[in-house]
């Protein structure tokens, strides 16, 4: 038997004719039992506890945020929230239905923009993994990624709104798809590079061509990671404002049909606007 | 002696018109001689030359390393893919030589087909997996009949023909593997390219994949790598034996010996074979 000190031998009475009878008489299993007059034991309780309740702080801003939002915010949820515009300064009741729509609007067009343009870049970033060129075109986008938005609005000001004369929704959806596409090309890079490379070698080992190989297995095979890339940047993009202030602003209304601002759904109005940003605005609209 | 055959493809609409030969004719299909053949500056393979032979098997066995499944990804011009790939040498496919600067290596490939070690269908239904060959081409005859045609070929019709848009990676390893046989010969190439097909398989699969080489060896010319001996044994007609020669300080393979199976593994002529073949290294 070992002569170990560790083990507490105060309940050992006799020397070695007790161990070989007992050939457990050496340990002491009350220095196994969880006690809390044992101080290990009584550390690792305090701690857990203070790990506990750390996190429960933690997420009271979470909860608090909830809460107001889930009661203050239900007590007014309407259909009319969905469908009707804002009302006039410092009154109650209205919607935001117009900003719906705009959202729905700009980040469409910007989706239509970047995504065969990203997926696309990915492709190529997957397949020519070593050249010169795939290297910066990696590196830009993973600068990009970092972009401040409202940089993207100021240079979609400068390229598209002083251009065109005015603030737009497409201005808005190009602004919104500089910051579409980074993510959009290294998460398709990503997942075509997961495809597993014995496929890709079957396709080539059958006699298919690269634009073959890429078209009908790489992308198939890919298409749910590709999918996720385009969902997470639309969901980035849909919740960005400050893009949005220098290329499509706000409005008060529907999109204008025929050059008249609608102040109500479904109601033409013969007023006509006088202020040249919200004239310039529904011109770009109706054209 | 040149048989005449139809591929499928656009122009003929995918008919064949290859008779089966009443006996083992004498052409030499692929004529592969390989002086030196370096990835980037590792040379790999050394004064090698074998010929394939019309409706046969030819084996490559050897010990890891010595080349044999870089000699085999010559014959389709597979080793395009990786980077720093060179030789010295040439491959003769009826003639031919298909590293000539004027041939696509795609129209190669479809001529030279190949099975390699894990099976790996695509990740879509098992008829669009056969079909994958012939909708590269442009096929425009029925897709259907092609399909059982290639899947009866392969032996695998029978156990998924009420299921054929399941997923191909639903199979088990062994029917995966037929899978992968049957999208290779649904195209008709003419040589059939196996990089260890049985090695990631159970031994039943195994035996039911080398039956279905002696008989798809009345139809097209296989070659194969293996590590298993007595595979090569029961399914080759000729086998060639490569070995490393590590004098110069690297690896290199080499052809030791070439011949037919039976004359090999009863009375190899080389040491090295006899080595090899009676165990002592493997």
């Amino acid at each position: 038997m070992s002569k170990d000190n560790s083990f507490s031998r105060k309940e050992l009475n006799s020397a070695d004719n007790e161990l070989v009878q007992n050939p457990f008489a050496g340990v002491d299993f009350a220095e196994l039992e969880l006690s809390l007059y044992r101080p290990r034991t009584l550390f690792t309780i305090i701690l857990s506890c203070l790990v506990t309740v750390m996190t429960f702080v933690a997420l009271i801003p979470l909860f608090a945020v909830l809460w107001m939002l889930i009661w203050r915010g239900g007590q007014k949820l309407s259909l009319a929230l969905f469908t009707e515009l804002p009302p006039a300064p410092l009154e109650q009741g209205g919607g935001f239905g117009n900003a719906i729509i705009g959202t729905v609007i700009m980040v469409g067009l910007a989706t239509l923009i970047t995504v065969p343009l990203g997926v696309l870049t990915g492709v190529f970033l997957a397949q020519a993994q070593d050249s010169k060129l795939a290297g910066g075109v990696r590196f830009a986008a993973k600068v990009l990624t970092g972009f401040p938005s409202i940089l993207a609005g100021v240079f979609a000001y400068g390229a598209v709104v002083l251009a065109m004369g005015g603030f737009s929704a497409i201005a808005g959806a190009i602004a919104l798809s500089i910051l579409m596409l980074p993510t959009i090309i290294l998460t398709s890079e990503s997942a075509i590079a997961m495809v597993p490379a014995k496929m890709k070698e079957a396709a080539i080992g059958i006699g298919a061509t690269s634009a073959q190989t890429a078209l009908m297995v790489l992308l198939p095979t890919a298409m749910p990671g590709i999918l996720t890339g385009i969902m997470l940047a639309v969901a980035r993009a849909a919740g960005e404002t400050a893009p949005l202030l220098f290329t499509a602003l706000f409005s008060n209304y529907w999109i204008a049909t025929n050059g008249q601002v609608e102040l109500m759904p479904g109601c033409p109005s013969p007023i006509r606007s006088n202020s040249p940003g919200q004239r310039r605005w529904c011109l770009f609209l109706s054209s | 002696m040149d048989t005449e055959v139809s591929r499928v493809d656009s122009k003929t609409n995918g008919t064949t018109s290859r008779p089966l030969p009443a006996e083992n004719t004498d052409d030499v299909v692929i004529d592969c001689k390989i002086n030196e053949l370096y990835y980037g500056t590792f040379k790999a393979v050394r004064d090698t030359q074998i010929p394939i032979k019309k409706n046969s098997i030819t084996a490559f066995i050897g010990p890891s390393g010595c080349g044999k499944s870089t000699v085999l990804r010559c014959l389709n011009r597979m080793n395009d893919l990786v980077r720093g790939f060179r030789f010295q040498g040439h491959v003769k496919y009826r003639g031919k030589d298909i590293y000539d600067r004027s041939i696509d290596p795609v129209a190669v490939r479809r001529y030279i087909g190949m099975v390699f070690q894990q099976p790996n269908p695509f990740a879509t239904s098992i008829f669009n997996n056969v079909a994958f060959g012939l909708r590269i081409n442009k096929f425009k005859g029925s897709k259907i009949e092609k399909v059982e045609q290639a899947l009866k070929r392969a032996a695998l019709w029978d156990e998924v023909k009420d299921k054929l848009n399941n997923s191909g990676l639903s199979l088990s390893g062994g029917q995966q593997q037929r899978l992968c046989i049957a999208r290779a010969v649904a195209t008709d190439p003419e040589v059939l390219l196996m990089d260890e097909p049985c090695s990631a398989l159970d031994p039943i699969a195994t035996r039911k994949i080398e039956e279905l080489m002696l008989e798809l060896k009345n139809r097209y010319t296989i070659a194969i790598v293996t590590h298993n001996l007595q595979q090569a044994q029961r399914v080759a007609d000729k086998t060639g034996f490569l070995y490393v020669d590590t004098t110069a300080g690297g690896r290199t393979g080499y052809l030791v010996e070439y011949g037919d199976s039976k004359q090999m593994f009863e009375d190899p002529k080389e040491k090295h074979t006899q080595d090899y073949i009676r165990g002592e290294f493997s």
